[in-house]
């Protein structure tokens, strides 16, 4: 039901890959093994097998609680909530909200400025895109044919006008033969 | 039903259309209606205090129930949220109570008189167990 947070984007990426490519491109067993925690490249990986914590609106009490590793002080605060709520402090209140969960409700629901990211992505990818498709057109493009030279297609749509191309409904419809002009 | 239509159909039209003539095209039966019982509100209110109310629910049990009961498109009775509030206390577990607190407030969206309706209906309950609401925190606002 959670949301896949907090997975690293190498993972994801070999999931497509067939095993014999991730044969290829994973490090082999041994070297896995000398290295242990030092990878480079990951900094946590996020073990899938457990449940995880996820802060959403429609599951309001996630898999498990945001900090799982208490100091003392954490516990000490757990055991008295054991005892009466009333006794309770609401600095030691929230300290037991901020455990068990990592936002409330209105930082959830709070805007971010994503979009403004979202949008300048696109903006510049069509930037160069737009550069390419420039440089292509100069560089890469064949020269033009003599048929696209505006004297050339005035002297085609002469012809085409002298042959009655389309007359009931078409090109030599629109033209006005006693006036010289288009209607 | 079918040997009934067999001799309205021997004795001709005209038998047919005086025999139907109250105007009812079909009996109700042939209607495409499920015949499920549609359970009531206080049903599923009672069946959902039921489920909080269980002596010894494990944490598991409230998360399933709060999760699923925040999925449907209500929001739960104030006799519901008393028995899970109590099903926090049992479980030790006062953080989970102001979150379904907080989850309720979403829940009404729009309709902004829900809430200080469903608060002002558990205030007993909040004042016995201690629950302080998430405005009297002050984690309502950013």
């Amino acid at each position: 039901m959670c949301q896949m947070l907090g997975l690293t984007a190498g993972r994801f990426g070999t999931r497509f890959l067939g095993r014999r490519v991730m044969a290829l491109v994973t490090p082999s067993s041994a070297t896995m093994a000398s290295h242990g925690h030092g990878h480079a490249d990951v900094s946590e990986i996020a073990d899938m097998s457990k449940p995880m914590y996820c802060d959403r609106m429609d599951t309001p009490l996630p898999d498990r609680a945001y900090k799982d590793e208490l100091n003392a002080a954490d516990k000490t605060l757990k055991e008295k909530e054991k005892g009466p709520w009333n006794q309770l402090t609401k600095e030691e209140k929230i300290a037991l909200y901020r455990l068990m969960f990592r936002k409330t409700y209105p930082e959830m629901k709070q805007k971010t400025d994503e979009w403004k990211t979202v949008m300048g992505g696109i903006f510049i990818f069509l930037g160069l895109t737009g550069l390419l498709v420039w440089w292509q057109s100069i560089y890469v493009y064949p020269a033009q044919p003599r048929t696209f030279d505006s004297e050339w297609q005035a002297k085609q749509i002469q012809r085409m006008l002298d042959m009655r191309v389309n007359p009931v409904e078409g090109l030599a419809s629109k033209w006005d033969y006693e006036k010289g002009q288009w209607k | 039903m079918f040997p009934a239509v067999f001799r309205l159909s021997t004795t001709g039209a005209r038998t047919l259309a005086t025999r139907f003539r109250p105007g009812h095209t079909a009996p109700l039966a042939s209607r495409c209606y499920s015949h499920a019982k549609v359970e009531t509100d206080e049903e599923f209110d009672a069946r959902w205090v039921t489920y909080f109310n269980k002596p010894d629910i494990d944490t598991w049990e409230l998360k399933k129930g709060m999760n699923t009961l925040i999925g449907y498109d209500l929001v739960p009775e104030a006799k519901i949220l008393d028995s899970a509030l109590r099903a926090c206390r049992r479980l030790n577990d006062l953080a989970s109570a102001i979150r379904i607190l907080e989850a309720v407030k979403d829940k009404a969206g729009p309709h902004k008189d829900i809430y200080p309706y469903l608060l002002q209906e558990l205030k007993p309950t909040l004042a016995e167990l201690g629950i302080s609401t998430p405005e009297e925190l002050g984690i309502d606002k950013i």
